[in-house]
């Protein structure tokens, strides 16, 4: 507690980086000790829990060689795993984009009663295990569910078929852009957009040149999550795929199929193109949330 | 329509709300409600007996009792990584911070089967632990927990994060200037402030980590009665074609579900009125 | 106690905050420091309390100097201008906090800390608010909260940083007044941070006026007032005429008008300016009448105690306001209309060298 020294002490514990507010408040610092024990502390961490696991995809990929690693890309079961993942990932996410949409244009611009509770119910698929929506689709739409029968009768296959997959993947990233954009829409308020009504635009006019412009980078931001789980998604897709070679196989149960082979090679080189995705997701929603920031500030 | 709306001069509520509660209603609120039907036609003994099978009950406990573990591990690291971001400066700090969401946008068979190759006896991580310590952690529960602390570790963050951002450093400046020390201000005056953020990231890792599949599986082993998770025992049933069995344990999981929902509604009420945020 | 600063100087980035401040408060003494928003004054109050560093220079407390302490050593009470009153804690608790923080061989009994919360409290005329939060009370009892607050731990000085800043008119002036009764009541050396001219001069025993880091004037506010010493303080307290010309045997011309009677002594050929405050200045009618500024009559506000003429300024005035202050009689006798050209002559004029004036000639 002496109190001599501890005014004056480096802000920086490293001198080619600028110090944060926080750093340079007398009331806001902490001694250098700590502050050098809490970021090694937390990076550490972060190194072992986050950073590691990612090596491991990319290193377990290219263990083999990377011939290994293209025959394992470049074989058919693996393009036609791709091939439907983009299939899938086109139709979940756009119906998801126009159903954000709408949602947050209802919550947002109109006041009514049960709004609380819609938001819940939007809100729904987050909280529930990827495990249980492949099940609700089962009982749906399985041969023992309630359109079984009639499915069967009519030849339609919805389970253990492209269908239900896309299905449970709408199911699990279904809340992802409305969640971005009711927030963004309430706090932006509708006084602009009733200026556009009184001035004289009609509906669709005032949503494509006064709502559309304020929420394009929310709404970019959702669809860029949006994407990656729909790609992404393992425990609903499992259960509704029946794990068809070729055929109903997403890229993530290809993975799962290659590695339950112990082809563990090839299992990783899928892997490592999901993770190129997962970080292409990231810098991008990097980049959006900066673009998005600077127009905040610039207003 | 006018009693339950009020009035506006905007256009577009009957098509947006007809289509948001149409799409709604098709996709999670039917679907959902199939659990609880295919469930009342159980018996209540049926039911019971499925519920509290021993096998069940061990893979309720490793699920809740690993997903709180994960949670509690998050909420401390969790605060830690937000308060470095927030705070310090530091080589490579974007990166960072960008990186912690990759859990979100990572697949969860991706990070399965990475943590797997880490921890397995023969692996980078898991030939060190169990070389030394005797431990064994892939195929085991302490498996489960890793992963579940790798899916979760971005709740906390991001719940704390912008808490932290948007403290004003004039309350510590006044803690300070009435003789507070560090140690006295973070506990007395910042703890409290970022206790609800905190609690609510806690408590989303947990609603999350309970219902986690892909990340586990591959890591857990799945050993009867030791390392088997809550999702793993519908998909058994399932496969067995045990449509009640899988129908009865999905809607004890959907009530949990539903509880932490309210219950993180609640937090986050509670974190809107002791930070002055308004969500 | 006595709070001296000397040469204190302080940068950030570019912008110089403070530029070699050297300033004296004796004990006991509410002196407000007063400045356009930027210029320095609340840099140098945080500078004081201990929560900024200055780059150079140093604070001395008490005659000691104080300047490596840390502010939560310097026993200086600060009160914010948001007032950071701990939102999660009562006004109880946020008053009795800086006493539990104490450490412990020095940490009052918590009976003992009650009786001294509840005195402050009844200080600050809240006591009946102890068990609120800060979010139920008003403005003005929040600004009083921590107040109280911030006296918990006898300060040796009190700090305010634009203690009212924050409130609406009507409390504002309240509150101005409650400020210096509690003052006259502690005699604690304060210092108050303020932009607002009626503010500081209402309430200070003596005014320092600031401008870009710099000390314009130190005096009691009769002193700042009516002697303003700089440009500056003549154009920051209360509204002026201003007007530029050269003088020249005694006379001061501008443009083609002369003005008699200066009263000052200033060399043959000075370039200067010339400030009048609007009562200062007479209109006459009659524009034979040599000695007067010529300009146009716009408008004639007569309402309230005195009424008011906005003129246009014309010839080299051109493009130039002033404005006149007036008894209703006298407006009355003048009977004035739109667009007449009058002589605007002073019966006091205050002149500046021109170079004096061009640090803030852009402000």
């Amino acid at each position: 507690m002496s109190n001599a020294a501890v005014v004056n002490k480096p802000l920086s514990n490293f001198a080619w980086v600028s110090p944060t507010k926080y750093e340079r408040n007398v009331a806001t610092q902490e001694s250098k000790w700590i502050k050098i024990s809490v970021i090694s502390i937390a990076l550490a961490f972060f190194a072992l829990f986050l950073v590691m696991p990612l090596v491991a995809v990319f290193t377990e990929a290219l263990r083999k060689g990377f011939e290994v690693y293209w025959l394992a890309l470049s074989d058919s079961d693996a393009l036609s795993a791709v091939r439907l993942t983009l299939l899938t990932a086109l139709i979940a996410v756009p119906l998801n984009l126009v159903f954000g949409v709408a949602a947050a244009w209802a919550i947002a611009k109109f006041e009514f009663k049960g709004k609380q509770l819609l938001i819940t119910f939007i809100d729904l698929p987050f909280s529930v295990s990827p495990v249980i929506v492949g099940l609700v689709y089962v009982l749906v739409f399985g041969v023992n569910g309630w359109f079984g029968e009639w499915l069967v009768a009519n030849d339609i296959k919805i389970i253990f078929a492209v269908p239900g997959i896309v299905l449970a993947t709408i199911f699990v990233t279904f809340p992802f852009v409305a969640r971005e954009l009711i927030p963004l829409m309430q706090a932006q308020g509708k006084e602009e957009e009733e200026a556009a009504v009184v001035l004289g635009a009609g509906g669709w006019q005032t949503f494509w040149y006064v709502t559309l412009p304020n929420i394009k980078w929310g709404l970019l931001y959702g669809v860029i999550l949006c994407n990656a789980r729909a790609m992404g998604e393992f425990g609903a897709v499992s259960v509704v795929s029946g794990h068809i070679r070729g055929q109903t196989n997403t890229m993530p149960l290809h993975v799962e199929i290659l590695y339950n082979e112990y082809n563990f090679a090839a299992a990783f080189a899928v892997a490592s193109l999901l993770a190129l995705l997962a970080l292409v997701t990231l810098v991008l929603k990097t980049w959006v949330e900066h673009r998005a920031g600077t127009n905040a500030s610039a207003h | 329509m006018s009693s339950i709306k009020s009035f506006s001069v905007l256009p577009g509520f009957g098509l947006s709300m007809g289509f948001t509660l149409v799409y709604l209603s098709l996709i999670v609120l039917i679907p959902l409600s199939a659990v609880f039907i295919f469930t009342s036609q159980l018996t209540w003994a049926e039911f019971w007996a499925i519920v509290s099978a021993p096998r069940v009950v061990a893979s309720y406990k490793l699920s809740f009792g690993a997903s709180l573990a994960a949670a509690a591990i998050n909420a401390v690291f969790g605060l830690m990584l937000a308060w470095v971001l927030v705070r310090y400066s530091f080589p490579g700090k974007k990166i960072v911070d960008a990186l912690v969401d990759l859990p979100f946008a990572l697949p969860t068979a991706v990070a399965g089967i990475a943590l797997t190759a880490l921890y397995a006896p023969n692996g980078w991580i898991g030939q060190f632990i169990q070389g030394t310590l005797g431990i064994k952690v892939a195929f085991a529960p302490l498996g489960v927990l890793v992963a579940l602390v790798f899916i979760g570790l971005p709740f906390v963050v991001r719940t704390v994060q912008p808490v932290l951002q948007d403290l004003e450093t004039e309350l510590e400046e006044a803690a300070s200037s009435l003789g507070a020390n560090r140690w006295q201000t973070f506990r007395y005056v910042l703890i409290p402030i970022i206790l609800p953020a905190l609690m609510t990231g806690f408590a989303l890792a947990f609603a999350r980590a309970v219902g986690e599949y892909g990340s586990v599986i591959f890591i857990a082993g799945n050993i009867p009665m030791v390392s088997e998770i809550t999702p793993l025992m519908i998909i058994t049933k399932l496969e067995q074609y045990d449509y009640a069995g899988a129908t009865a344990i999905a809607a004890v999981m959907l009530v949990v579900s539903f509880v932490m929902l309210l219950i993180i509604n609640a937090l986050q009420a509670w974190a809107g009125k002791r930070t002055g945020r308004d969500r | 106690m006595s709070i001296e600063v000397k040469n204190l100087h302080k940068q950030f980035g570019s912008f110089t905050a403070l530029d070699d401040i050297s300033l004296n408060f004796p004990s006991g003494e509410l002196v407000a420091l007063l400045g356009p928003s930027g210029c320095g004054k609340t840099t140098l109050l945080r500078i004081i309390a201990g929560l900024e560093q200055a780059d150079s220079g140093s604070v001395i407390l008490d005659g000691e100097n104080a300047s490596q302490t840390h502010v939560r050593e310097r026993q200086v009470g600060f009160v914010f201008q948001h007032y950071a009153l701990f939102k999660h804690m009562t006004v109880f608790d946020n008053v009795a906090f800086g006493l539990r923080m104490k450490p412990r061989k020095s940490r009052p009994s918590e009976k003992v800390i009650a009786e001294k919360v509840h005195r402050l409290l009844e200080l600050v005329q809240l006591d009946w608010l102890a068990d609120r939060f800060p979010s139920q009370l008003s403005g003005g009892q929040r600004q009083r909260i921590a107040l109280a607050r911030a006296l918990a731990v006898e300060p040796r000085v009190l700090l305010l940083d634009e203690p009212f800043g924050a409130l609406d008119a009507k409390v504002r002036k309240e509150l101005r007044r409650w400020l210096r009764k509690l003052h006259d009541e502690l005699h604690i050396t304060s210092i108050f941070v303020t932009h607002d001219q009626e503010e500081a001069l209402e309430v200070a025993d003596r005014v320092v006026l600031m401008d870009h880091g710099k000390v314009e004037q130190v005096g009691t506010p009769d002193e700042v007032y009516n002697h303003p010493q700089t440009p500056f303080v003549y154009g920051f307290l209360g509204s002026v005429n201003l007007f530029h010309g050269r003088v020249d045997d005694g006379h001061l011309h501008v443009g083609d008008d002369v003005l008699h009677d200066l009263g000052e002594n200033y060399g043959p050929g000075s370039e200067v300016y010339a400030f009048a405050r609007p009562h200062e200045l007479d209109i006459v009618v009659d524009t034979q009448q040599v000695s007067g500024l010529s300009a146009k009559v716009n408008r004639v506000l007569s309402f309230g105690l005195n009424s008011r003429v906005e003129l246009d300024g014309i010839n080299s005035a051109h493009g130039q306001h002033f404005e006149v202050e007036l008894s209703p009689q006298r407006v009355h006798e003048l009977s004035l209309t739109q667009g007449q050209i009058v002589k605007l002559v002073p019966s006091k004029l205050k002149l500046f060298q021109r170079d004096s004036l061009h640090k803030d000639h852009h402000a």
